[in-house]
């Protein structure tokens, strides 16, 4: 909040990071950081989105983000509304855009959704005119969690400015993979997927990427490393052989953290599967910042509510 | 008895242009009886309508052998009467078509059925293509023969492909009896699985699943290898990739029975159109790249691409508003291809009009074995007058089609349809 006071945040909707600059990312950062100190308080609330409703709209399971959600909005004062509701077939029963405009009706001011669909929050940006914040669509982008992403590795390392990252794992279906990559290089960092051929997406030479099959060859370069979780409800099809083969492979076990620097930050989005892409060791271990990731993300998404609020009333005031 | 009025009409002046004909003149055109009774210069007639062409073009009427009117079943989105209605105003005076319908079309009560509502329509001429396996389900062969005794034009199972490859076989060579088409919608789905876009970097950008040019490919190779065994006529639907323009360039080379469509919107629009989740970009197969345009297009250019047809897709707006993944695909546009074809033909020096007409007129009436797409003295009188320059804006709330789910919006369309004359009649007239 110190930095950049010139700075004037524009934007209503979050939707994703591939269109953010380096400026709007570390702006974003910059105010979590301020949010941050509200977790030390003794009195964790601000006033400062009293009187405004927030929606959270999750067709999909959601343990972390919804309730890092629910929890920035009442810090912030807001009144907090749950929807939720697993819909596969929406043609059935009534359709997205008509349960927004329904829920608008009732004044809500900032929708935050989750959807299986990637660009759903983008056609509920077009429809309604509450603010609307991506809590993860499809295989889309999931921008809030690559900003918690890069804000705890900034507080880690101070900058991501020639950090070298690796994202391991199935990044053909992950959102995650794809708002990292964005936040990450646009910050400075050399990031390279590391996975199975079968789980990396199509057109990967055109992202500003490095691609590596081998972990145990690029483990020794690496500062950071994100274990994604291998998400078996969106795979199909057996991209890999058996559970134990990736391990074998792609598991972030003790005895690959050996090859490591003794510094490397351990990340993971959650939830784990605790053996499969990550050793217990390693994930309760000393390298590891898997739960101070879930604690900035609070912070995190107090300054996305924050400051899209604040770009819905001053646009309101501009007309 | 009511003796039965003939209406005759006179076309001054315009450009004819007859490509199976090989004419290409500024002449005079006497429609009497149903019929072109006179070609000539200073054609004169007592007490006949007049239309005054100078200045534009006069054709045979377009042929599109690939359009949705959803009827039976699925008459909110389109019927056969607001179809044809649509049509006629897109200058096309005969349609096929597909038997995807509600029930679907694949037995020969059904093809009657549309046909009789076409004639009730009263404007375009509506043909259908049967289905190629009962219930579309490509499990076993429908009733081709007794499809084809009523009328129908040829078979397919469009909507999906016909996955089964001995099920291909069989359906080619009972096809072969009744000398009409096999026309195929090329997707493999074991490749295409629930992909909606083209498969590559934009749609790893945009978190959509994506469709391979492979599964589209697969099948259209392997099938050539079934013409080859068979000698079935075989006609590819829809070919969106430069793989496919390749495999068909090849097949005819070797001088197989092989035909093929291409459409306007894989003609004009790439991947990049989907980059906001706009579903009326969502049409299967999917947009491919810059380089799928270059070539279809080159195709054109060749002689590979035997007919321009639109693929007209209606569908309910509350459908088009889901989610890109749940949206259905396809989009409309018979009423505004000719302009479309134009920007992507002719505007681009790809072609002109003459080449570009023969595949909205006789190359598409060789597919289906009907005699039309011909303007000589004696033929049936199906007739398009276009103003080749006039300019107007493409606005879907103005259709006759039901549906509104068209792409080109807004856009500034070159080219248009003054009259469209069906069996001698006029049965469109631009407004103003």
């Amino acid at each position: 909040m110190r930095k950049n006071r010139k700075f004037q945040w524009s934007r209503k909707h979050l939707i994703g990071l591939s269109d953010l600059s380096r400026k709007e990312i570390e702006f974003i950062l910059d105010t979590a950081q301020g949010f941050e100190k509200f977790s030390r308080r003794s009195i964790k609330k601000a006033p400062t989105l009293r009187g405004k409703v927030v929606v959270n709209m999750f067709f999909e399971d959601s343990t972390r983000t919804r309730n890092s959600f629910t929890l920035a909005a009442s810090r912030l004062s807001a009144d907090v509304i749950e929807f939720s509701k697993k819909a596969s077939a929406v043609s059935k029963g009534e359709t997205l855009i008509d349960t927004a405009r329904n829920l608008e009706a009732m004044g809500v001011d900032i929708v935050v959704i989750r959807h299986g669909a990637g660009g759903a929050p983008k056609l509920l940006s077009r429809s309604i005119n509450a603010c609307v914040v991506n809590a993860g669509d499809g295989f889309h982008e999931h921008p809030t969690q690559a900003l918690l992403d890069v804000y705890t590795i900034r507080r880690q390392r101070g900058s991501l400015d020639g950090l070298k990252i690796g994202i391991v794992g199935d990044i053909a279906h992950s959102r995650v993979a794809r708002s990292d990559i964005y936040a990450m290089t646009k910050l400075g960092a050399k990031v390279t997927l590391i996975g199975p051929p079968t789980l990396l997406p199509g057109g990967v030479e055109n992202l500003p990427v490095r691609v590596s099959y081998n972990l145990d060859e690029v483990i020794e370069d690496l500062d950071v490393i994100n274990m994604l979780r291998i998400q078996f409800e969106r795979m199909g099809g057996n991209p890999f052989p058996s559970v134990r083969e990736y391990s074998h492979y792609f598991g972030l076990t003790a005895d690959r953290m050996k090859r490591a620097k003794p510094d490397i930050t351990v990340m993971h989005p959650g939830p784990i599967n605790r053996g499969l892409e990550i050793e217990s060791e390693v994930a309760d271990g000393p390298n590891s910042v898997i739960l101070k990731q879930v604690a900035n993300g609070l912070a995190v998404r107090m300054a996305v509510l924050f400051l899209v609020n604040q770009a819905a009333t001053q646009q309101g005031k501009d007309k | 008895m009511v003796k039965q009025i003939s209406k005759k009409t006179l076309i001054k002046n315009g450009r004819l242009i007859d490509p199976k004909n090989k004419i290409d003149q500024v002449t005079d055109l006497l429609v009497d009886d149903f019929k072109v009774a006179k070609i000539g210069s200073h054609l004169t007639d007592s007490a006949v309508h007049i239309i005054d062409a100078a200045g534009k073009i006069v054709a045979p009427g377009l042929i599109d052998i690939h359009v949705h009117f959803r009827e039976p079943g699925d008459d909110e989105e389109e019927t056969i009467a607001s179809g044809s209605a649509a049509a006629v105003a897109g200058g096309y005076t005969s349609v096929v078509c597909m038997p995807n319908t509600h029930p679907p079309v694949d037995e020969a009560t059904a093809v009657e059925y549309v046909h009789r509502m076409g004639r009730q329509a009263r404007k375009t001429f509506v043909y259908v293509m049967g289905a190629i396996t009962k219930d579309r389900a490509g499990q076993e062969l429908a009733e081709m023969g007794l499809m084809a005794e009523a009328g129908a034009v040829g078979f397919t199972d469009d909507g999906c492909g016909l996955q089964d490859a001995a099920m291909m076989l069989l359906a080619m060579k009972y096809a072969s009896m009744f000398d009409l088409v096999i026309s195929q919608h090329c997707e493999d789905h074991s490749l295409a699985k629930n992909g909606v876009m083209n498969a590559g970097y934009k749609a790893t950008v945009l978190g959509l699943p994506g469709v391979d040019p492979l599964a589209e490919e697969m099948m259209l190779w392997r099938d050539i290898q079934l013409v080859r065994k068979t000698k079935a006529r075989y006609h590819a639907q829809h070919i969106s990739t430069a793989g496919s323009v390749k495999i068909i360039r090849e097949a005819k080379q070797q001088g197989l029975p092989v035909t093929c469509e291409a459409t306007p919107h894989h003609l004009l629009l790439t991947e990049e159109a989907v980059a906001d989740y706009d579903t009326n970009f969502k049409v299967n197969p999917p947009l491919r790249t810059q380089k799928d345009v270059e070539s279809l297009r080159h195709a054109v250019a060749d002689g590979v691409i035997d007919a321009l047809a639109t693929d007209h897709a209606p569908h309910l707006q509350s459908e088009k508003e889901l989610e890109f993944l749940s949206a259905p695909c396809g989009m409309v546009g018979i009423e505004c291809a000719l302009p479309l074809y134009r920007k992507a033909l002719i505007d681009t020096g790809v072609c002109d009009w003459s080449a570009m007409l023969a595949m909205l007129t006789w190359r598409p009436a060789e597919i289906i074995k009907v005699q039309k797409g011909s303007l000589a003295v004696g033929d049936r009188a199906d007739i398009v007058v276009i103003d080749p320059d006039a300019q107007w804006s493409i606005d879907a709330s103005q259709f006759y089609s039901k549906s509104r789910n068209c792409p080109y919006q807004g856009w500034q369309a070159k080219g248009k349809v003054l009259y469209t004359l069906v069996a001698g009649e006029v049965r469109f007239e631009a407004k103003g």
